[in-house]
């Protein structure tokens, strides 16, 4: 019994995708996914740069966020549920915390790692303030930003999923968390592998997509 | 080409050019280098009593050894390094920190590699250019200029490093600087193509009459581009001579003025070298010196 079968997970999948409950926890999951992602990208991308250029924040707050980085993302809920309650914000909070560090350290990473030559030719040019941030600084670090932007998003989804089980309401964990409480090993296992089933796709299709053209423009791929 | 018999009796029986030391020319200098010392922090004297004039339009060569301080003293020019003493002065005003109107070149084009060639012009004309459709005409102005039409779209990767060196310079000369400095610019590219960048530099500078202080350890290079040729020594780094090239333009490097005028700035280099007795001198610089189908450099790196 604790040992599903794989017809058991297809027909349980199959159930679930049949009376919406999937669609429904997928639409939710994805929505909130989304808002948070987008959040971490805004606030993250910013910040990795800024932590890179300037010396003080990087003195400053970087040791912070590496810090923070090796909290797992689960153990903002308490505190989120604290200040949130059992609230959509919370999970939010939980969402944002998860992926923004790891998108900001990677953007910082990846501006230190722009070659110097292109940085004292810009100065030369007297590319400077906004320019040099726009037109410089984010395209010059985009390739390692996009690997950063990969990660935040494997640990948004991780995060949500967490938040999910425990604030329940609605979405993927939901579903999960009532398989458990039905005892119901079939459709845990069938959201489990919805789960990977999302995450391996938006890898796959967005973001290789993303990745692909990115690389073959900056001329760092060798197919050309 | 020239074999070396003939070579050697064309030497005898033809006038010998000799090279003559630069005249001071009356009026305001445009650059001004004063009693330049530098000093590394690990004590190494780069530079020691610097003095130097450059007039508005003139095309100078730092010619040198590597470790000679020529890099050196250009981006003092640059504003990139301040020297420990000394006073450098561009249009009467003194050096502080890099500007766009001081234009530094390296072997290295430095295109934005995600910008078409077109892109990492207008890019830079951003700065400089208010109107957008002028910053457009102005950038396939110079594409054209430096024979890169057809490839404004092209991104560096796809181009051969000579096409992103002309793209570079292109770029360099759309910024319409009032002193171009450039810092062996070719040095990282073939035989061939360095020849042919040549030919152009020379071609677009006939154009647009730009003062320009160039650096190699290229003896027929510094010949055949400059007016000036000013030839520095290592250890410390310091002037050794200062040439005038009255030659007409556009020079071949297979001239047989540009062959004695080399033979007889390599003379002075190896005799500046010569009293603390090197080993390296007698490998880098031929004995007969005669070699008329490559330009020796003097030494390597810069």
């Amino acid at each position: 019994m604790l040992f599903p079968t794989p017809v058991g997970v297809a027909e349980s999948l199959i159930q679930m995708e049949r009376d919406g409950r999937l669609w429904t926890g997928l639409g939710r999951s994805m929505l909130r996914l989304g808002k948070g992602y987008a959040l971490s990208i805004v606030l993250g991308v910013p910040l990795g740069i800024w932590v890179a250029r300037v010396p003080f924040l990087e003195r400053a707050v970087k040791p912070v966020v590496l810090g923070l980085q090796a909290l797992p993302s689960v153990c903002w809920l308490p505190l989120a549920i604290l200040w949130f309650g059992l609230t959509e914000a919370s999970i939010l909070f939980v969402v944002v915390m998860g992926s923004l560090l790891a998108i900001a350290i990677a953007t910082e990473d990846a501006v230190r790692r722009i070659e110097p030559l292109l940085l004292r030719e810009a100065g030369t040019l007297g590319v400077r303030g906004l320019r040099l941030y726009a037109g410089v600084l984010l395209p010059g670090a985009l390739p390692g930003i996009l690997t950063g932007l990969k990660l935040g998003w494997s640990f948004a989804w991780r995060a949500l999923m967490a938040a999910e089980l425990i604030v329940v309401s609605g979405g993927l964990g939901q579903l999960l968390h009532y398989g458990r409480e039905l005892l119901d090993v079939a459709q845990v296992v069938a959201v489990m592998f919805s789960i990977v089933a999302v995450g391996v796709t938006v890898d796959r299709v967005l973001f290789r997509a993303i990745e692909t053209r990115v690389w073959r423009r900056w001329g760092l791929s060798e197919t050309r | 080409m020239a074999t070396l018999l003939p070579t050697r009796l064309w030497a005898r029986l033809v006038p010998r050019w000799t090279l003559e030391p630069s005249r001071s020319k009356p009026g305001e200098a445009k650059i001004a280098v004063r009693e330049v010392e530098h000093r590394y922090e690990n004590k190494v004297e780069a530079l020691r009593n610097i003095s130097l004039d450059v007039h508005s339009g003139e095309f100078v060569c730092l010619l040198g050894p590597s470790g000679c301080g020529k890099s050196t003293l250009l981006l003092a020019l640059a504003g990139a390094l301040p020297p420990t003493c000394g006073r450098i002065t561009i249009d009467g005003k003194p050096v502080k920190g890099p500007d766009p109107s001081r234009l530094l070149m390296f072997q290295d084009p430095a295109l934005f590699p995600w910008m078409t060639v077109r892109q990492n012009l207008v890019f830079a004309l951003r700065s400089k250019v208010r109107s957008r459709p002028r910053r457009e005409e102005t950038a396939a102005r110079y594409v054209k200029r430096v024979h890169l039409d057809g490839f404004e779209g092209a991104l560096p990767h796809q181009l051969s490093g000579g096409m992103r060196m002309r793209a570079s310079l292109a770029r360099a000369l759309s910024m319409d600087p009032s002193v171009l400095l450039m810092d062996e610019p070719f040095g990282a590219l073939d035989a061939q193509t360095k020849g042919q960048m040549q030919q152009l530099l020379q071609q677009v500078w006939v154009e647009t009459r730009k003062t320009v202080v160039f650096v190699t350890h290229d003896v027929r290079e510094a010949l055949v581009l400059g007016d000036r040729v000013v030839v520095m020594a290592a250890r410390p780094g310091r002037i050794l001579k200062d040439f005038e090239v009255r030659l007409p333009r556009p020079r071949d490097p297979d001239d047989e003025a540009i062959v004695q005028y080399s033979r007889q700035i390599r003379e002075a280099l190896r005799s500046a070298e010569a009293p603390k007795g090197h080993a390296k001198d007698a490998s880098a610089v031929p004995a007969s010196g005669l070699s008329a189908g490559a330009a020796h450099p003097v030494g390597t790196g810069g």
